[in-house]
């Protein structure tokens, strides 16, 4: 309406002036101040809005029962099963805090994506099971109206752990401990192993355990966004954002034994947002350390480990991130369509990848290698996976050409290589779900539930993880899980 | 207005009820929180399936496909719009699709515990004749259930007499339900054509058949991918081998080669190996016989 009035009145009259030439510039000129007056007169108009109030929708809540620090997978199945658990629905205040949103260094994302259940400890066997179930009923758990139905991508191929000479007698009684559990695992002798997978080379190899249901790979990003999808729809809060402090007070108090110890409780996490020193204190009830590979950080900010070395007080999460390399490679003649995920006997594992002949895999070294904390290079060449000693050589690839590659960092466990879950003995409301080292992603759905059933229940229900809990670090009772990838 | 969104809610579970998943959009790059992706991507796979789905019995959920596009397409945005701006029709549609999941768990609820009264095959066969499906005995005729359901009771005295075909076209059966199937130990021909629910997970507990099925046919099922497929390699002494019309297989001339390469004793019948080819104008399709291993 102003555009027609004021070209009637000034427009033409300044338009007819200029030699046609300049009249491209002009009219630009002429755009700007419309848009500047019609600016002039909506703010001088009743009615309209007035920011007087900061906008904070960027920030987390100011109240929360329950803070997720780390929104990877493990965190967003312990917010759904939290969730899910609840007694009442919109019963609990469920924040999921990540750093960064586009998950560029989270393991998630860049995992292989395989679960299987071929391990020696019969809570890591139940755990894996559980989720296979979850993962083939997933349109059933994270069912969201009008969203379509996820494809996870699942190849039931399975996986083929060749053992040596040494190893075969622990494979045996690991297959005999996972056929116990429920798992359907055979094992395969050499020459068994020749006729059904012929690329085989199986010099050096004693003796295989071949998974035959519930393993294979299938996609994380598709579980992540999953996830995410019903959080949403079930009412958590995400929030972009770096835990920066707790505010915890204490009590001291007296053991049975007269000892005089000091508990704590996590009363605030302040969120800092990103690119700025703006944060926010979210007054909490319950804190879950989800973080993944930099759990430890999140651990001291809550004062763990910040004691005498030797007592509960001064014993650490020992979780430290270690880099894992992944590369992708084509070989036009390589194994067929029914190759499981191998994993040979030192260590290289491999699968394929789609219909087309390529072949992703790695290998985690045997010794332990620094590497930077903060350094993800994805400049790989073949240069440099012969120099890691990668190489699958229980099959022999004719003419690989190396596609791509990719390094990821797995939150190991340099205690004894398995998961802590439960609550911490002092720092009575922080619940670990981190420490993995490389197997999360496939223990994910049921290491949420228990977090859920220990924070909702008090106790496990389904799964007992009590092997799991934090104590065994100070007491120095190791979990040692034989089977890791 | 409850009556016409109920009629409306005919079409939009098959929407919410997982069928084919072909295509998802699953980018985390998006910080996007808008939960509601386009329906667009469902109407794209089951226009895929439709033409199967015509007139076939038992698949209400379906009665969508049998509408013309263009309606079908107003019925869902209408339904979308409602869902994203009423708590009471999205508890409403959580609801049904819940009663429509715990229907197809009901049919498939275990029937092992016949096996030790009337013997596996009886078992098994009662689950399949219960399912819709029909069964054949060895040196026996086929047992089929009429339009209304009933079959004849003949076959409980068979006990000892083993199970040789099994077509289980269009039943629901699930993975829990294939517990019952895997009760049939001498089972040679199984033909599971048009089965909703027969996914990729299904195919992978197979194995146990493996000395004795010679003959399976999986066409039509729209869950069933080439990674399902994949683990039919311990099906050793399968002769013939259906995958014909399988929405979800991304390559079906590829994975046809492929498959052959798999189960060289096997013929693979249904695609085309030429299909996925793209030809030159000057060149002319030679020879459009799809290999058959000698």
């Amino acid at each position: 309406m102003i555009r027609r009035v004021l070209p009637h009145g000034l427009g033409r009259g300044l338009l007819t002036r200029r030699p046609g030439t300049r009249r491209g510039g002009f009219s630009l000129d002429w755009d700007g101040k419309v848009s500047e007056i019609k600016k002039k007169i909506k703010s001088i108009l009743p009615g309209t809005p007035c920011d007087v109030l900061p906008d904070t929708s960027h920030l987390p809540p100011e109240h929360s029962d329950v803070v997720v620090v780390g929104g990877g997978v493990l965190g967003l199945s312990v917010a759904y099963w939290l969730k899910q658990l609840e007694n009442r629905r919109g019963g609990m205040r469920v924040l999921v805090v990540e750093r960064d949103h586009t998950y560029s260094q989270a393991s998630t994302g860049l995992s292989v994506g395989g679960i299987c259940q071929q391990f020696s400890l019969p809570e890591n066997i139940q755990l894996s099971l559980f989720s296979a179930s979850f993962l083939r009923n997933i349109n059933e758990y994270l069912a969201v109206t009008n969203a379509p139905p996820l494809d996870l991508q699942f190849n039931p191929s399975g996986y083929l752990l060749l053992a040596s000479e040494k190893d075969a007698a622990a494979m045996e009684s690991n297959v005999k401990v996972q056929k116990q559990e429920g798992a359907k695992v055979c094992l395969m002798s050499p020459d068994q192993l020749r006729n059904k997978f012929p690329w085989i080379n199986t010099e050096g190899v004693a003796l295989a355990s071949y998974g035959m249901e519930n393993e294979g790979w299938f996609d994380p990003w598709c579980l992540l966004h999953g996830l995410r999808q019903k959080l949403m729809s079930m009412g958590v809060f995400f929030c972009q954002g770096e835990v920066t402090r707790f505010v915890t007070s204490s009590q001291r108090m007296m053991t049975t034994d007269d000892e005089m110890v000091t508990l704590k409780s996590i009363h605030e996490v302040h969120v800092k947002m990103d690119h700025s020193l703006e944060y926010q204190p979210v007054e909490c009830a319950i804190v879950i350390n989800a973080a993944g590979a930099w759990s430890a950080q999140i651990a001291a900010l809550a004062g763990i480990g910040k004691g005498p070395p030797g007592t509960l007080q001064g014993t650490k999460l020992p979780v430290e991130p270690r880099k894992r390399y992944v590369y992708v490679w084509h070989c036009p003649q390589g194994p067929g369509l029914e190759t499981p995920l191998v994993a040979d006997t030192s260590g290289a594992y491999f699968r394929r990848e789609g219909l087309g002949s390529n072949y992703l895999g790695g290998r985690s070294p045997a010794e332990v290698s620094r590497v930077g904390w903060d350094m993800l290079a994805r400049r790989h060449r073949i240069i440099v996976m012969k120099e890691s000693g990668f190489w699958p050589g229980s099959v022999c690839f004719v003419h690989p050409q190396v596609q791509t590659a990719w390094a990821g960092y797995y939150d190991y466990n340099t205690f004894d290589q398995n998961g802590v879950v439960g609550p911490h003995p002092l720092v009575v409301n922080m619940y670990f779900a981190t420490g993995f080292s490389g197997h999360g992603l496939q223990q994910a759905p049921g290491v949420g539930r228990a977090v859920a059933e220990m924070i909702l229940e008090g106790s496990f229900q389904t799964i007992d993880l009590s092997p799991f809990l934090f104590n065994r670090f100070y007491l120095g009772e190791k979990t040692q899980e034989n089977n890791i990838m | 207005m409850w009556s016409t969104q109920n009629s409306q809610l005919g079409a939009p579970s098959s929407d919410a009820f997982p069928v084919a998943a072909v295509t998802n959009d699953h980018n985390l790059k998006t910080t996007q929180s808008h939960r509601y992706s386009s329906g667009g991507q469902k109407s794209k796979s089951l226009r895929l399936v439709a033409p199967m789905w015509n007139g076939t019995r038992g698949i209400h959920r379906l009665g969508g496909a049998v509408v013309p596009e263009g309606n079908q397409k107003k019925e869902r945005k209408m339904l979308q719009f409602l869902n994203n701006h009423f708590y009471d029709v999205e508890a409403l549609r959580g609801y049904l699709l819940q009663r429509e999941m715990s229907k197809v768990h009901l049919k498939n609820r275990s029937f092992t515990w016949l096996e030790e009264q009337h013997g596996p095959y009886s078992a098994g066969a009662f689950f399949i004749l219960k399912q819709g499906g029909a069964v054949k005995f060895r040196d026996k005729e086929w047992i089929r259930p009429d339009k209304y359901g009933h079959f004849s009771p003949e076959f409980w005295n068979f006990r000892e007499v083993p199970v040789e075909a099994v077509d289980a076209s269009d039943c629901e059966i699930n993975y829990e339900g294939l517990d019952n199937l895997l009760l049939l130990k001498e089972l040679q021909s199984l033909s599971l054509q048009r089965c909703p629910h027969v996914d990729d997970w299904c195919l992978s507990r197979l194995y146990p058949l493996a000395d004795s099925l010679q003959e399976l046919s999986l066409a039509g099922c729209p869950r069933v991918s080439e990674r399902g497929l994949a683990c039919l390699h311990h099906l050793q002494n399968l002769r013939r081998l259906d995958i014909s019309d399988l929405p979800a297989v991304s390559n079906p001339g590829l994975t046809q080669i492929l498959v052959e390469e798999m189960l060289p004793n096997c013929q693979v019948v249904g695609v085309d190996w030429a299909e996925g080819l793209k030809l030159g104008p000057e060149e002319q399709p030679q020879d459009t016989a799809s290999p058959v291993p000698a």
